[in-house]
C-alpha cells in the first residue's frame, strides 16, 4: 500500500496504463453498443425502450462502485495521511457525480414512456437523488476552506459517513414495495435476464468500468501537475 | 458522566442566559408553519391532507437554521478547543452538546407540534403518532446535524454548505416521520414507522457522536 502512495511512482504507473485502460475503454464501449443497440432483441413488453438500460444500469452501478472507492480513498487518506488518497477521493467525487447523473437522466427518459412519468418518489430513485447530493456536498466541502488540508479531511470523513446511504440503495427495492424493479443480475439464484440482453450489459458495464479508471487517472494526474506547478510558482 | 452533566448544565445554562435562541427557533417555527394556509389556501380538507408533512418539513429547517450553535461560539472563542482538553472523551462531550441542542430545540418543537396541527386541521387521530414521531425524529436531527456543523467549522459560506450537507441525510426521518402520522390518520399501524425512527435514533446515537468528534479533531489541527 505505502508503495503506490508514491506520486512519482502513481505518475510512471499511470503514465503506462493510461493507453491500454483507454483502448480497452473505447472498444468495450464499442462492442457494448453494438450488441446493445442491433443484437440484442428488444423487450416484448418494452419494445426498443429497453435499450436504455445499457445505459443506465452500468451507471447506475458505476455511480455506487465510484462512491465506495472515494469512501475507501478518503478512509486510507484518513487513516494513513497519504495525500495521494486525497487527491483520488477529490479526482473520484465530480466522475461518481457525472455517473449519478447520467444514471438518474437516462432513467428518468425511460420512465416517461413506460412508467409515464418522469419521476416517481419510490425508495430506489429517492436515494439515488441522495446519493447525487452527497458528491455534490463532497464536492462543495472539499472547496470550502482556505486551507486546503482541512478542507480535504472534511470531505474525507463526510465521504465516510455517507457510505450508509450505499446499502439503502441496494437493497431499497427489496426492503420497500417500490415501482423501480427488483435487483435482476446480481441477486441469490443467477441472474433473470436473458443471455443475449446480459452480454451486452456486462460488456457495456465493463466498459464504463474502464471509463472510470482512465477518467481518474487523467483527474488525477492533472491535480498532481497542478500541485507541483502551484509549489514551483508559490514555494509552499 | 459527571463531564457530561457539566457540559450539558453549561451549555442550558449558556441558552437559556442568552434567552433568545429557544424562542427564535419556536417562533420561526411556528411562522413557517403559519406561512401554508396563506399559501396553499385556508381549505380545512388541503390543510389537514398537507399538515404531517409542512410539521415535519419546518420542525427539520427549523432545527437546520439552530445548529450552527452547537459549536459555531464555542469554535470561534477558543472554548472548545479548551474543553477537547478535559480527560472526558470528546464523544461524550458531542454527545453532551447534542442533548444540550435537542432540550433547546428538539423538544420545544415538540411541544408546541400539537398546537400548529390544531391550526392546519390535522386529524386528531394522528396525534399520537406525530408526538411520538417527533421525539423520536428530532434527536437523529440534532445528532446528524452534529456532525455537519464539526465539519463546516471555520468554512467559507457555512450556512449554505451546512444545509447542503445535512438535508439530503435528513431525508429517511422526514420519509418515516410523516409516514407514521399519515398511517395512524388511515386507521393503520404506525408502530413499524416508529419502530424504524427508534432505529434511526439508536443507530445515529452511537455513530454520530463518532463522526463529529472525528470532525472536530481535525478542525482543531
Amino acid at each position: 500500500m505505502q508503495r503506490f502512495a508514491n506520486p512519482a511512482r502513481f505518475m510512471r504507473l499511470s503514465a503506462t496504463l493510461l493507453p491500454w485502460c483507454s483502448a480497452a475503454a473505447v472498444v468495450l464501449i464499442a462492442i457494448g453498443l453494438y450488441g446493445a443497440l442491433l443484437i440484442a432483441p428488444p423487450d416484448y413488453q418494452q419494445g426498443e425502450a429497453v435499450k436504455i438500460m445499457y445505459v443506465h444500469v452500468p451507471s447506475a452501478w458505476l455511480a455506487s462502485l465510484v462512491y465506495a472507492v472515494m469512501a475507501i480513498a478518503s478512509a486510507v487518506a484518513l487513516i494513513w495521511r497519504h495525500p495521494l488518497a486525497h487527491i483520488a477521493a477529490e479526482s473520484a467525487a465530480p466522475i461518481g457525480a457525472g455517473f449519478t447523473f447520467v444514471c438518474l437522466a437516462s432513467g428518468s427518459l425511460w420512465g416517461e414512456p413506460m412508467w409515464g412519468t418522469w419521476w416517481v418518489w419510490d425508495a430506489r430513485l429517492t436515494s439515488v437523488l441522495v446519493l447525487f447530493f452527497l458528491y455534490l456536498g463532497f464536492i462543495a466541502l472539499a472547496n470550502a476552506f482556505d486551507d486546503r488540508t482541512r478542507g480535504s479531511r472534511a470531505a474525507a470523513i463526510l465521504a465516510i459517513v455517507g457510505v450508509v446511504n450505499l446499502p439503502i440503495i441496494k437493497f431499497s427495492v427489496d426492503w420497500w414495495n417500490t415501482l423501480h424493479q427488483k435487483a435482476s443480475v446480481f441477486r441469490m439464484g443467477g441472474p433473470t435476464i436473458a443471455v443475449s440482453m446480459l452480454w451486452p450489459l456486462l460488456v457495456m458495464a465493463a466498459g464504463f468500468l474502464f471509463l472510470f479508471a482512465v477518467l481518474l487517472m487523467l483527474r488525477m494526474r492533472t491535480a498532481l501537475l497542478r500541485a507541483k506547478l502551484r509549489a514551483l510558482r508559490f514555494g509552499t | 458522566m459527571s463531564g457530561f452533566a457539566a457540559l450539558l448544565t453549561r451549555d442550558l445554562r449558556l441558552a437559556f442566559r442568552q434567552g433568545g435562541d429557544v424562542a427564535n427557533v419556536v417562533a420561526f417555527f411556528a411562522l413557517a408553519v403559519i406561512l401554508f394556509p396563506f399559501g396553499v389556501g385556508p381549505d380545512p380538507d388541503l390543510l389537514a391532507r398537507i399538515a404531517a408533512g409542512v410539521l415535519w418539513v419546518t420542525a427539520l429547517l427549523a432545527a437546520l437554521l439552530s445548529l450552527e450553535r452547537l459549536f459555531d461560539a464555542d469554535f470561534q472563542d477558543g472554548s472548545l478547543e479548551t474543553l477537547s482538553l478535559m480527560p472526558v472523551p470528546l464523544e461524550i462531550q458531542v454527545l453532551a452538546k447534542c442533548t444540550a441542542h435537542w432540550l433547546t430545540t428538539g423538544l420545544p418543537l415538540t411541544i408546541i407540534a400539537p398546537l400548529l396541527a390544531l391550526v392546519l386541521h390535522f386529524d386528531v387521530a394522528g396525534y399520537p403518532a406525530l408526538i411520538a414521531a417527533l421525539l423520536l425524529g428530532t434527536p437523529v436531527l440534532s445528532l446528524i446535524g452534529a456532525i455537519g456543523v464539526a465539519l463546516t467549522l471555520g468554512a467559507r459560506r457555512a450556512g449554505v454548505l451546512l444545509s447542503l450537507l445535512v438535508l439530503p441525510l435528513y431525508i429517511p426521518v422526514l420519509i418515516f416521520g410523516v409516514a407514521a402520522s399519515e398511517a395512524a390518520i388511515l386507521g393503520l399501524e404506525s408502530r413499524p414507522h416508529l419502530l424504524l425512527l427508534a432505529a434511526l435514533l439508536a443507530a445515529s446515537l452511537a455513530l454520530a457522536p463518532w463522526a463529529a468528534a472525528a470532525a472536530l479533531r481535525q478542525a482543531f489541527e
